[in-house]
């Protein structure tokens, strides 16, 4: 590495951490002000845990992440083997398209097009809905992870197994599945942070008394900075880093190849 | 092999799953939304006509047909409002590009060029920002950036300055925002190219007589190129519509489509109206998907 | 797997006028072959040439556009991979990287009615037959590349099949360990008196292994037999060149003092050769002299050349010499013996010698 390499890097990173960081550092201030740094406290994080409603919300987010991250980690596989095993299947163009087009699309017709949609059907809105419009941008992703696996996979070991006696549902299970479980759990935790991370869509399909994390975090945001939203804020940092370190210490371990 | 000899209900099975509900949540949602934005706005519930009228069978559908109409279009055109917001998402969008680019290359060049055993730990640093929640990232620059913000206060402390700049609620709270979010998209896929170019490329271009600059102009950019334009176009498209940060960082002054298509929807309830923005973002952002599908390609060949 | 009783002159595996197309490209064209039972048979040839997609159809992994294949008089057209008889070494081992060896190894036992005492019993054995005693916890990037050669030999005998198709088995090895598992796999061979065949594109292994060599090119069979009549008696010159150097002489037939045949070269006539090959072929016939630089030897002989010297290469075990003839041909000469001081150098006129059955005679 030069110095150039070494500045760019620096200066790169700081850009990327400093907002970070600032949230971090102020969620521990004693001050309602940002600005204004008069002592350590960890007050908002008592805040923070007697705000019922957040947590509730928080509790709702989870819910709704880990329901669409499921049906999108199957959808997603499903459709990962397709286009890898079925050759040059008669509306193959079109497949594609629709599964990472959600990916591109901008979040606010994404939104409003689903809501369209349920309030035609007369679908009453609410978890069920924002479960549904998750799990529909969550499939390309977790697609694109598995795939790539997918077309990293030695062929001959899944001949192997039928070479062997195995049935396809035998090799299926004991073989492909086995081996593509790394990239799955990836894509089961990109749709699961995607799905956690979401205010837009959740924003348009939502009902009464569905409000997910992002929505109420929103709601206090507009009102301007707000130290409880700091701590919060850390959390979240906290525990995403953790899933990082983990996945990527695994992967290393593993020998296996990282994910996004 | 062995799927191809899987029965044929499980075959087509693997196929149609994904397919069925990516048509009914994704595609169909789309032609809704396109027939919505030919509806007119009505103190409904739901708020536009008309409705699909679904007791109705085929009558319903036909009637509902003969009612639409352009007027949601035609506003659009006459208000000068929707111009300049196409126009100023496009340039919001192309400017924080740019400024990604040059931000961004340097970064994955030092990181395709750091020790084998340092780039999965860099590659986690600026993972992990993606990874953490987009909302919380763009509120940490309200107080960064507000007049009493740390940045003003620190640059008045440092006597840089005498008045607090304005920087919140301006075109460049909303430029930094962006390419402060989308940062790492427009890193990763670069990176992927860069790392597994042959680093005897360059070595052969220095042995060569070419100079630093020549090289990367010669050797490094063309060969990385599919990755970059992948990334670049993987930042634009998004930014295009994007809500929050022009929200949230520009204002309520700032014009870009995502916002005026909240604002339709949410402040002012026109349903057809705010169909009709969505529809107009699509077509905005059609090409540069199409050029994205094929940078895509390139750029996984690159990749073998 | 119970097979239909066989009368001893039955072949176990017939291959009849079979052909697989992949789009306009013919990777086996109409190749019938049959295998007898405790047969080792090597497919030879260049990558390319159809041997692998041969290996491929018989496994079941492809499907053929036409013809038959059948095992033990049974046809196998309608079996899917996993129900036939047969099995496969793969190329790259394909050993299951999220299995131990004894999982490996288990994996065909299961679904065979075995308990579980004596899937144990037969993993035992079978890593005995490999050698690998106490590696059954060993996940397979953990072994040497010998080892994991072993272990996917062992996976695919496990089932016991009557037929066992390698692809490229030693092609991952480094040489000594190459020439070492060349024994080791003819003792698993002989000692169980399974079929084996084997996909290869090293000649010399072909010849190190096999009962019989079969030389595929563009999905044809050229030549098939023992490796000693492959490399004395080729019926093409690819065969010829295929299993070791050789030198390819240019020439017309021609008829001397009426009944003595001789071939007409750019540098002279060669009148002591054998009769056998082109026996009847009329005179002014296109023909190429193949010889064996080994058999190529200095000084005089029954047909007696004479060239320049043109470069000698000590190989340790022999002496290869390049000789330019008058017309510029270029011939190789390979001596096991070192040569004498005084023998000629680099520049120098030298005599080549070689004897009537040294030499074949292929068409041109």
């Amino acid at each position: 590495m030069t110095a150039f390499n070494r500045l760019a890097l620096t200066l790169g990173l700081g850009f990327l951490y400093a907002p970070i960081a600032v949230l971090v550092v102020y969620s521990f201030n004693d001050s309602r002000l940002v600005t204004v740094w008069s002592g350590f406290s960890t007050r908002w994080y008592g805040v923070l845990f007697n705000d019922g409603p957040l947590l509730a919300s928080a509790l709702a987010s989870l819910k709704v992440a880990a329901l669409s991250a499921t049906i999108a980690a199957t959808l997603g596989t499903l459709a990962a083997l397709a286009l890898d095993r079925h050759g040059r299947f008669t509306g193959r163009g079109a497949f594609t398209g629709l599964l990472y087009a959600p990916m591109v699309m901008p979040e606010v017709i994404t939104g409003l097009s689903l809501l369209l949609l349920f309030v035609g059907i007369e679908m009453e809105r609410g978890i069920p809905t924002i479960v549904i419009a998750h799990a529909t941008f969550g499939t390309g992703f977790v697609a694109v992870v598995v795939g790539a696996r997918l077309k990293g996979l030695d062929r001959s070991l899944e001949e192997a197994a039928a070479d062997l006696g195995a049935g396809p549902i035998r090799v299926f299970f004991t073989v492909t599945l086995p081996l593509l479980a790394p990239s799955l759990a990836a894509g089961f935790l990109l749709a699961f942070t995607l799905s956690l991370d979401d205010l837009v869509i959740a924003s348009f399909v939502s009902g009464p008394g569905a409000t997910t994390l992002p929505m109420r975090l929103y709601s206090q945001v507009r009102l301007g900075v707000n130290p409880e939203i700091n701590a919060a804020s850390t959390l979240l940092v906290a525990a995403v880093s953790l899933v990082v370190l983990c996945a990527s210490w695994l992967s290393a371990r593993k020998g296996g190849t990282t994910a996004v | 092999m062995s799927v191809s000899t899987a029965r044929p209900l499980g075959r087509w099975l693997v196929r149609a799953l994904p397919l069925i509900w990516l048509a009914l949540f994704f595609l169909v949602p789309f032609v809704i939304t396109l027939k919505i934005s030919f509806s007119t706005p009505a103190t409904a519930q739901p708020p536009y006509l008309p409705v699909i009228d679904w007791s109705n069978g085929l009558q319903g559908w036909r009637e509902f047909f003969y009612a639409l109409d352009l007027t949601n279009y035609q506003m659009l055109a006459a208000d000068s409002l929707y111009w300049e917001a196409t126009l100023s998402s496009l340039v919001y969008a192309a400017a924080a590009t740019a400024v990604l680019v040059l931000i961004g290359t340097p970064m994955a060049l030092a990181m395709a060029r750091a020790r084998p055993g340092l780039q999965p730990i860099l590659v986690a640093m600026v993972v992990v920002p993606f990874w953490t929640s987009f909302l919380i990232r763009v509120y940490a620059w309200i107080a960064i950036l507000k007049p009493e913000g740390l940045l003003n206060a620190t640059l008045l402390k440092l006597g840089l300055i005498a008045q607090p700049l304005e920087i919140l609620n301006t075109p460049l709270a909303v430029i930094i925002g962006l390419t402060y979010a989308y940062l790492p998209f427009l890193v990763l896929p670069l990176y992927a190219v860069l790392s597994r170019l042959d680093p005897a490329l360059p070595e052969a271009a220095a042995d060569l007589g070419a100079s630093r600059m020549r090289i990367f102009c010669t050797v490094t950019l063309p060969l990385a190129m599919p990755g970059l334009v992948a990334g670049a176009l993987l930042c634009f498209i998004p930014m295009v519509g994007e809500f929050i940060i022009p929200d949230l960082l520009g204002g309520s002054e700032t014009l870009m489509l995502g916002r005026m298509l909240w604002i339709e929807f949410f402040s002012n309830r026109d349903w057809p109206i705010a169909s009709a923005v969505a529809v107009l973002l699509l077509i905005l952002i059609v090409g540069p998907v199409v050029m994205f599908r094929g940078a895509e390609e390139r750029r996984e060949e690159a990749l073998r | 797997m119970q097979f239909p009783s066989l009368t001893p002159t039955d072949p176990l595996l017939r291959i009849d006028r079979v052909t697989k197309r992949f789009g306009a490209h013919r990777a086996v064209d109409d190749v019938s072959l049959d295998l007898a039972a405790g047969e080792f048979l090597c497919l030879l040839g260049p990558s390319g040439c159809g041997k692998s997609t041969l290996l491929r159809l018989i496994a079941g992994f492809e499907t053929p556009d036409a013809g038959a294949i059948m095992l033990g008089g049974e046809d196998l057209a309608r079996q899917p991979p996993h129900r036939r008889p047969v099995n496969m070494m793969f190329q790259s081992y394909a050993l299951f990287p999220h299995m131990s060896v004894a999982q490996n190894l288990a994996y065909g036992l299961q679904g065979l009615g075995l308990s579980r005492v004596e899937i144990t019993e037969r993993v035992q054995r079978l890593l005995r037959l490999v050698k690998l005693e106490g590696f059954e916890a060993r996940r397979p990037d953990k072994l040497s590349g010998g080892q994991r050669q072993r272990v996917a030999l062992a996976r695919a005998l496990a089932r016991e099949p009557r037929l066992l198709l390698l692809d490229e088995p030693l092609g991952a090895l480094d040489r000594a360990l190459r020439e070492e598992t060349q024994g080791e796999l003819r003792a698993i061979q002989r000692r169980l008196g399974t079929s084996f065949v084997v996909v290869t594109h090293d000649p010399e292994e072909a010849m190190a292994l096999a009962d019989r060599i079969v030389v595929m090119d563009r999905g044809r069979i050229l030549q098939a037999g023992p490796a000693r009549d492959l490399y004395e008696h080729p019926a093409t010159r690819f065969v010829a060149g295929l299993l070791g150097d050789v030198n390819l002489i240019a020439g017309t037939l021609g008829l001397e003092d009426g009944a003595t045949r001789g071939v007409h070269t750019a540098f002279g006539c060669l009148r002591a050769l054998p009769s056998l090959a082109l026996a009847d072929a009329a005179a002014g016939t296109a023909v190429v002299i193949a010889l064996r630089p080994e058999r190529l030897q200095l000084g005089t002989g029954d047909n007696t050349l004479s060239g320049t010297l043109v470069d000698a290469a000590y190989l340790g075990d022999r002496v290869r010499r390049q000789i330019r003839m008058t017309d510029g041909t270029m011939l190789r000469a390979s001596a096991s013996l070192p040569g004498n001081p005084g023998d000629a150098g680099i520049g120098q006129s030298i005599s080549l010698g070689f004897a009537p059955d040294a030499a074949w005679i292929l068409p041109a």
